[in-house]
């Protein structure tokens, strides 16, 4: 799918994608340490900011590994940008619903 | 006149990180929007030059104001009190004694504490993207659309970190720490 004269796309979707999938990693990942008793303890990393240390730490950890490994894979590409746009949306607006406590609790 | 260090650092974080980022976020839409859509004008290599130090003092100042938050400000508000302590000086106790407050805390900052980790997230990624791509961002113009919708989600979540922020520290502000003096009263 590559067009010619115009760069690949891969690597500016591969960077939107795990910016997506970060974000929605830091809301599950922070409901998952606030039902979980077990889990959110796993989660104090730094025990004076208790378990938001490792939400946040596991979080942004999951959005560079995703990255690294997009850019590895997509990076000379061109990809359906539109779709992988529009799935990264979701994920990010999905992300600032799930973190919103009254929708959080429901799981 | 006097403010404590952990004031100054709440002042720093709140007003300092989070404030600046808020009003860069505006710039930023507007640039990507302006010199970026697939009929605008060629952005001259400065324009370009500023846009890429503008984007990346974004994030730097979009990281800053989360991990002076987790790090700093937030363990000072979540410390729990001694028996018989005064909760003045616990703000999320403070909050959470109080049947008309409580929510600024299980409302206001359970979800100021997440949401605000989006903005740095999304403004890193639309930095590398600009590097990446600069003014040929005008032929990957669904790159450039969902770059600015993060931008735009950033300037969502680090408004409702920054309205929560205010409003905590409305009602529980953070005190304690040493004392700065800014006036003597005989400097009048």
């Amino acid at each position: 799918m590559n067009t010619a004269g115009v760069s690949p796309n891969g690597s500016g979707a591969a960077a939107v994608l795990a910016a997506g999938i970060g974000s929605f990693a830091l809301a599950v990942i922070a409901i998952a340490a606030d039902r979980i008793s077990g889990f959110g303890k796993l989660m104090i990393f730094y025990p004076p900011t208790g378990p938001l240390s490792g939400v946040t730490t596991s979080a942004i950890a999951v959005w560079l590994t995703v990255w690294a490994f997009l850019e590895w894979r997509w990076r000379k590409k061109s990809v359906a940008s539109g779709k992988i746009a529009a799935a990264a949306l979701l994920l990010l607006i999905l992300s600032v619903l799930l973190t919103f406590p009254p929708l959080a609790d429901l799981f | 006149m006097e403010l404590t260090t952990r004031a100054v650092w709440t002042l720093i974080h709140g007003m300092g990180f989070g404030g600046l980022y808020l009003l860069a976020c505006a710039g930023a839409i507007v640039e990507l929007w302006r010199r970026y859509s697939p009929r605008a004008p060629l952005a001259a290599d400065r324009d370009e030059a500023f846009l890429r130090v503008w984007l990346t003092a974004m994030a730097v100042v979009a990281w800053l104001a989360v991990l002076s938050g987790a790090y700093i400000v937030y363990p000072w508000y979540r410390a729990m009190p001694p028996a018989m302590a005064n909760l003045a000086d616990y703000p999320q106790r403070l909050l959470m004694s109080n049947p008309a407050t409580v929510g600024w805390h299980s409302l206001g900052m359970e979800w100021k504490e997440h949401v605000a980790w989006l903005a740095p997230i999304s403004i890193t990624m639309a930095a590398a993207v600009f590097f990446r791509y600069g003014r040929s961002l005008r032929e990957h113009s669904q790159l450039r659309n969902i770059v600015l919708a993060f931008v735009c989600i950033s300037l969502i979540a680090a408004g409702i970190a920054g309205f929560f922020g205010a409003e905590i520290d409305v009602h529980a502000p953070l005190r304690g720490g040493s004392t700065i003096v800014l006036m003597q009263e005989g400097h009048r």
